[in-house]
């Protein structure tokens, strides 16, 4: 890495007994970025952000604040503020006593701690509920509390362990951006863990996919969802349409050969290092388009394949079609509904199909093409 | 109809009301009679009540020479300095337990149980003779001994339940806000374990004020404490001196149990043992 980040991990690598949670992690996150650590259960993404709060000490690997090397420092020295998925709100003390509790440490003077307390209410939409104890909120108003007793005492570094994953489906759409929103206005370096795709995708400025363990890729978020460097990541993206294919290179293009279901097709390899051969082509549901007859014109750029509609089913906004081609079943979204038992033509964009070498030994696959 | 099932529902009340009430005779009558007897001045055989009542017998009791002051002093010292001890303890030890992934943790737990596993007399006999030979019987310290090792079950337990029953994150949230550990375990903790605590501290106390064994091989004949002073009076046939110094050991036990039963919460005694 570059080194030239604000809060640096280098080759991070932590275990619980004999297994391995975290191998060789290697992030730079500059000043006031929001970082999202996105990966399903069991990824290690909660161990890591544990790792930086000081919660966990990772079995090799160091993190740096700036020159300051803090692997080994104790949570509290460590001016990071942690907000926990249950909130972790203290029971015996008032919504008050616990936004004020931090300051209270820092031996801020009583009437600073008492005007700072009641500004971080009113930007968090909290006012007059400061005599409360935390079991007489909602749970949208415990984790405004949870998030302003950690931004109170103006940490250098905020860490988010999945603080929506308890909210609401509609309170947590308008939280994500409040919390952007906030996060943007006070300048605060944010690593945020969360399972939840779109809400990585809304919030952060740079998502880190993790899988067992290991970094698979980091970029903005069109770069991700856009450019998937492995088919792991393809398929965490939300490209799960899954289809085996043959091609070779030519020039700069990917060219398809064709097969029993499907016409030949390519790609523009725009700097993806694809080799001729066996490849698996993923995509997304959005981004098949059905036509009507096999008789259009077969568009150069991208794949068309032969199908036959198995079932129809309105999720809202489309029409979503379980198609069989081949041996495969994929998923293809139609703003017009289909029948079952009709046959159609698939065809996928070049810029939506993502091709991987099958070949390719899987610890070389999850290496990022392109790091930011 | 209506009528019948009036006349059948009141004839259900019957055996509720002879159970209740019988209940009730077997929990009041013996407190009623001890009542009874702390006002009595004189009541013998056949007579159902006292034939004079009056209260020279709290006043013998009460007196300089009646040893129940001096008694009633002993008990309080030595279950005040139980519970002390047995806390500064039972505090660290039942955080460790329940915060530490200590191996052989309920072994450690069980272990706890051992001075009740055996039969208290062989015990305390033993106890008394080792004591006597270090110079600890007829002590004041002596007796808190035997009543700690007899406590600390309850205390550990208990505090062991306590702690764990306050979620790590919450201890979490303090250090990650700036708080060292032991400003953490004061201001977080302690206060959140403090119900589970008290429960602890008065069953203590309370086991203490009970505690009759220990302190006769201990204690006796140095130092005397309100149990012994019952067993006196009562194979005396001074009854009314024996129901005095009863009440003198119920009164403390029923305002605690109200005060235990108000902080022990479910959460905290299923975790109990464990």
């Amino acid at each position: 890495m570059s080194g030239s980040g604000y809060l640096e991990l280098n080759g991070i690598a932590s275990r619980y007994g004999a297994t391995q949670v975290l191998k060789d992690i290697n992030l730079s996150i500059r000043a006031g970025e929001f970082v999202a650590l996105l990966g399903s259960s069991g990824c290690g993404k909660t161990t890591l952000l544990r790792t930086l709060a000081g919660f966990n000490a990772p079995s090799s690997g160091s993190v740096h604040i700036g020159a300051r090397d803090i692997t080994h420092l104790p949570p509290d020295k460590r001016g990071m503020a942690l907000v926990f998925q249950s909130y972790a709100l203290w029971p015996h003390m008032t919504v008050d006593e616990n936004i004020a509790y931090g300051l209270k440490l820092k031996g801020v003077p009583r009437a600073d701690i008492a005007a700072k307390v009641s500004a971080m209410q009113s930007l968090l939409g909290l006012q007059g509920l400061g005599g409360r104890k935390p079991q007489a909120l909602s749970g949208g108003q415990r984790q405004r509390v949870a998030l302003g007793r950690a931004l109170v005492i103006d940490p250098e570094i905020l860490l988010l362990d999945e603080p929506l994953s308890n909210l609401d489906a509609r309170i947590r759409l308008t939280v994500r951006h409040e919390l952007r929103a906030l996060q943007q206005r006070l300048g605060i370096t944010a690593i945020h863990v969360t399972h939840d795709r779109e809400e990585a995708m809304v919030m952060a400025d740079r998502i880190v996919i993790l899988d067992a363990g290991r970094i698979a890729q980091q970029g903005r978020p069109e770069e991700v969802y856009n450019r998937p460097a492995s088919p792991f990541v393809a398929a965490f993206m939300g490209a799960e349409n899954l289809l085996k294919l043959d091609g070779f290179v030519v020039g700069d293009r990917f060219v398809l050969s064709p097969g029993a279901v499907h016409a030949a097709g390519g790609v523009p390899l725009d700097g993806r290092s694809l080799a001729s051969g066996a490849v698996e082509a993923r995509f997304r549901p959005e981004a098949a388009r059905i036509l009507a007859t096999l008789d259009t014109a077969t568009p150069e750029d991208g794949m068309t394949f032969r199908g036959e509609v198995l079932a129809v089913t309105y999720p809202g906004g489309h029409w979503r079609h379980v198609v069989r081609t081949g041996a495969h079943e994929i998923l293809a979204d139609a703003p017009r509904a289909c029948q079952p038992g009709e046959r159609v033509a698939v065809h996928v964009g070049a810029d939506a199909l993502f091709l991987f070498n099958l070949a390719e030994p899987a610890s070389a696959s999850s290496l990022p093409a392109s790091r930011a | 109809m209506a009528g019948l099932r009036l006349n059948l529902s009141v004839l259900w009340w019957l055996p509720r009301g002879l159970i209740f009430g019988l209940m009730a005779f077997f929990i009041f009558g013996p407190l009623f009679n001890m009542a009874l007897w702390t006002v009595t001045e004189k009541w013998y055989f056949p007579h159902a009540l006292p034939l004079e009542y009056g209260f020279s017998a709290w006043a013998r009791v009460f007196a300089p020479r009646g040893g129940a002051l001096q008694s009633l002093g002993n008990s309080l010292t030595v279950a005040v300095l139980t519970v002390i001890v047995s806390l500064a303890f039972a505090i660290p030890a039942g955080y460790a337990l329940a915060r530490l992934k200590l191996p052989l943790r309920s072994l450690i737990l069980l272990a706890f149980l051992i001075p009740q596993a055996f039969p208290n007399l062989t015990v305390y006999v033993n106890v008394a003779r080792l004591f006597y030979e270090i110079h600890l019987n007829g002590t004041i310290a002596g007796v808190v001994l035997v009543h700690v090792s007899h406590g600390l079950v309850y205390a550990v337990w208990i505090a062991t339940a306590a702690f764990s029953a306050i979620d790590v994150e919450l201890e979490q949230a303090a250090r990650s806000l700036g708080a060292g550990a032991m400003r953490t375990f004061r201001d977080i903790t302690l206060p959140l374990a403090a119900p589970g605590l008290m429960a602890s501290a008065i069953f203590v106390f309370l086991e203490s004020l009970d505690e009759f064994t220990g302190s006769y091989f201990v204690g006796a004949p140095d130092v005397n404490m309100l149990p012994l002073l019952l067993y006196t009076a009562g194979s005396g046939g001074n009854y009314q001196v024996a129901s005095i110094t009863a009440l003198l050991l119920l009164v403390p036990s029923l305002i605690f149990m109200l005060i235990v039963e108000r902080f022990l919460k479910a959460d905290v005694l299923s975790r109990v043992g464990r």
